[in-house]
């Protein structure tokens, strides 16, 4: 009961603090003082005190697909275990609810960027999708191989369970796994080298591009649940990169805020040292990323 | 080459009496036009003045080999050849033309407005933006606008792309939003206020087109700037190009999201800005210069701590723009992309830096020296390939050449007074038509005037570089991937304003 209460308060509080984290990492390379820790919680604030403004020509979709999209990525942020800890939610085969919940808050934010039949955020929603095609052999790659690996069809099994001895004996295969899994959370979080967060350029953007006609609550969704998801995705990935187990609940629960806060610093470090790639390039990566994680099946499979 | 004997030259800064300008007739002055331009002659300047019924055409040419400019004219009433299907470099100047004073450039293939003024003979103001844009047809097409309210902190302008997916096929420009009339303020002049309005022609350039503003005042007024007056200009111009190619080289990197350079290039401008805050008190180098020197005078103190600053600021840019360098992923954003052939950038015009960046030379500093360039040399940096790369490098070659001879002009400023007579100002010459080249940060700005009877502006001529790049920049998008554009306007940034004087 206890673990469930902290579950459900580390998914509403915590995701803007790592962005909060990476924006601090970014700074420090850039040899600035940077926005404070918790700019993410005022801005949220901010957003959801203000007015809307709608455009004419958009309708109900484009109202809900903040909704629907925050509503997704809530429900998928239940069904991921953090730290050693099992999920307020879990049976047999929800990791393809999981999968399929992230790709439903998906459509809802395309179907409402192409409501408003702006050209911008028409050609963000073709990126968005093409790309999407592309990150999503990653994905499932890497659940068989969890699934082969720890013979369990939940993520509760896959990702609580002895992922300390998998390395032991399927190192290699859990190696090419991170790597795949790390391009697949820097794509599907629209962050360097995919797509850029901070920039301003609508003709260069992915994801922020859909959105610019939000304002006001819709925005605060749209950024509450990007954030959301960069929080649910890092969980799944830092339970496989780094599954640090005490065999201490609270313990356990420290353990895994400071991965968290450690994979954020990671991100920021990413960002400080590389430039974003030619959106031709992109695709290459993400197929890149699919390869990976084939290749990490292949190995098992001997 | 040499132009026929008919032809007047004078060099840059120079003046001549109108009456001594031969009178050609238009098929002459189009033939002349076309046959210096094929010989390396560029096009600076060219323009219309009415007369009653008719228009008098000024063709101002510079030829880089000896510094030399022409200058052609004629008179025409209703119409003139078009020569822009020849001679690409003429085609904005002959819409100009035809905007400005309503005679029609006969077979021109693009004749649209350039800054929607009211016609000269109606009156009938057209709405900025109006008109038949460019379309391509046929499936899998479509069409992006952007502007002209933009996302960042810029200036007004519509850019209309014609795109297949993420492929550019075509981009049109449709500049004017920002036209204030600035040449037109001018006739009748100078007013007291002229100076000022000379510094705003394009406010990242206030030293460039102040100086080529005070050039002609000087030569119509038969003025001398003594030495110290001229270096210290030339300081203050190469800060002005220092701020912007290094808040250029920041605002590349930012576009491709590398962060670093992007943020320590962006307070090292500020560094140059304040540096020439410390020459004159404007960031911008308001109020620095006058016609016969400049208005400020930096002490020992000033000169001292401007050298350490100096000092100081190269070691830091170079660390951060070095990391630019040494990046392979901000390399391959840089590389090949938009490029632009040294043979399109030519037939274009193009100018500055953009053209260096093609392996062109056209640097003003040494074509056609002026101020303290006639004394003092400055090399001329160039690149090779034409794209966003070769205009970063040949920004970040200009950046070291400018700090070397900022340098040297401190440890050596000459002594003496930094301006001529100041109070007893010598009225303009009459009849007379002076021109003046200088090379701002984006390129050759190119003022001409031409004075009446009674020694007053009859007609102002500014040329800011952007009215040749912009054509460069429409070029250069063409097939390229539409993500591409912001970092490719950014390699090229250029103004607005200057366009829509």
């Amino acid at each position: 009961m206890v673990d469930m209460i902290i579950h459900l308060l580390l998914v509403c509080t915590m995701p803007p603090l790592l962005l909060g984290i990476i924006g601090k990492s970014k700074a420090a390379f850039a040899g600035r003082s940077g926005p404070p820790y918790l700019q993410s919680y005022y801005d949220l604030a901010r957003l959801f005190r203000k007015g809307m403004v709608l455009s004419g020509t958009t309708t109900w979709l484009f109202r809900a697909g903040p909704i629907i999209t925050l509503a997704t990525t809530l429900a998928a942020s239940l069904l991921i275990p953090l730290g050693n800890h099992p999920p307020p939610v879990s049976f047999q085969g929800d990791m393809i609810l999981f999968a399929y919940l992230l790709a439903l808050g998906r459509f809802a934010t395309i179907l409402a960027a192409l409501d408003t039949g702006s050209s911008f955020e028409g050609m963000g929603s073709a990126r968005e999708a093409t790309y999407a095609c592309l990150t999503e052999p990653t994905l499932f790659f890497s659940l068989i191989v969890l699934a082969r690996l720890t013979g369990s069809l939940s993520l509760a099994g896959m990702l609580t369970g002895p992922l300390g001895a998998v390395w032991a004996t399927s190192g290699a295969s859990l190696l090419l796994l991170v790597a795949a899994l790390f391009i697949l959370l820097l794509a599907e979080n629209c962050r360097i080298p995919f797509d850029d967060p901070t920039t301003h350029l609508e003709l260069t953007m992915i994801h922020e591009v859909m959105t610019l006609d939000h304002s006001g609550p819709l925005l605060g969704c749209v950024q509450y649940g990007a954030a959301l998801k960069l929080f649910v995705l890092g969980a799944f990935f830092i339970q496989i990169a780094l599954p640090l187990r005490s065999g201490d609940g609270m313990t356990d629960w420290g353990l895994f805020i400071a991965s968290m806060f450690l994979l954020a610093i990671v991100i920021g470090t990413v960002e400080s040292t590389m430039a974003r790639l030619r959106l031709t390039r992109v695709p290459q990566l993400l197929i890149g990323g699919s390869i990976l994680s084939a290749f990490a099946l292949l190995l098992i499979l001997r | 080459m040499n132009l026929s004997a008919s032809v007047k030259t004078l060099h840059n800064g120079g003046a001549i009496h109108l009456a001594d300008i031969p009178l050609l007739n238009v098929d002459d002055l189009c033939e002349t036009i076309l046959e210096a331009t094929d010989h390396g002659w560029r096009v600076a300047s060219y323009f219309g003045v009415p007369e009653g019924d008719e228009v008098t055409l000024y063709a101002v040419l510079g030829y880089r080999e000896e510094g030399i400019i022409a200058l052609l004219r004629s008179r025409v009433r209703e119409s003139f050849p078009s020569l822009a299907t020849l001679a690409p470099q003429l085609q904005l100047f002959e819409r100009e033309i035809w905007e400005q004073c309503g005679i029609t450039p006969e077979g021109h293939p693009w004749l649209k407005p350039l800054r929607f003024l009211p016609h000269p003979r109606t009156g009938k103001r057209p709405l900025p933006g109006a008109m038949e844009q460019y379309r391509v047809e046929g499936n899998e097409i479509h069409e992006v606008a952007v502007g002209p309210v933009h996302a960042g902190i810029i200036e007004p302008g519509h850019f209309r792309f014609q795109c297949h997916g993420e492929e550019i096929f075509h981009l049109e420009l449709s500049l004017g939003y920002q036209h204030r009339g600035i040449e037109a303020g001018v006739v009748g002049g100078p007013h007291p206020a002229t100076l000022s309005r000379m510094e705003t022609v394009a406010g990242d350039s206030t030293v460039g087109h102040t100086q080529a503003h005070c050039m002609i005042m000087e030569s119509l007024a038969g003025r001398r700037v003594p030495e110290r007056g001229e270096a210290l200009r030339g300081i203050a111009l190469e800060l002005e190009r220092l701020a912007n190619h290094t808040g250029d080289l920041g605002a590349i990197a930012g576009d491709v999201g590398y962060l670093p350079t992007a943020s320590f290039c962006g307070r090292i401008r500020g560094d140059f800005l304040n540096m020439t805050a410390l020459l004159c008190g404007s960031r911008f180098g308001r109020g620095l210069l006058c016609p016969g020197g400049t208005n400020f005078d930096p002490g020992e103190r000033q000169q001292g701590d401007l050298l350490l600053r100096v000092a100081s600021v190269r070691k830091e840019l170079t660390d951060a723009v070095n990391l630019l360098w040494s990046t392979p992923s901000v390399m391959a954003r840089l590389e090949k992309c938009g490029a632009v052939s040294l043979g399109d950038a030519h037939e274009l015009g193009l100018v500055g830096p953009v053209l260096r960046g093609c392996g062109g030379g056209g640097d003003v500093r040494q074509e056609h020296p002026f101020g303290i360039y006639r004394k003092k040399k400055i090399p001329v940096a160039t690149a090779i390939g034409g794209d966003v790369h070769a205009r970063a490098m040949v920004r970040w070659l200009e950046i070291e050449y400018s700090l070397n001879f900022i340098r040297e002009l401190l440890e050596q400023l000459p002594g003496g007074a930094t301006r001529s007579h100041p109070h007893a100002v010598s009225p303009l010459a009459p009849e007379t038509l002076a021109v003046a080249f200088t090379e701002g940060w984006r390129g050759r700005i190119c003022h001409v005037a031409l004075t009446d009877l009674q020694g007053r502006f009859r007609k102002y001529k500014i040329t800011d570089p952007s009215f040749f790049n912009w054509s460069g920049l429409a070029r250069a998008l063409r097939n390229q991937q539409i993500s591409d554009f912001p970092l490719c306007n950014k390699s090229f940034n250029l103004s607005y304003c200057g366009f829509d004087l």
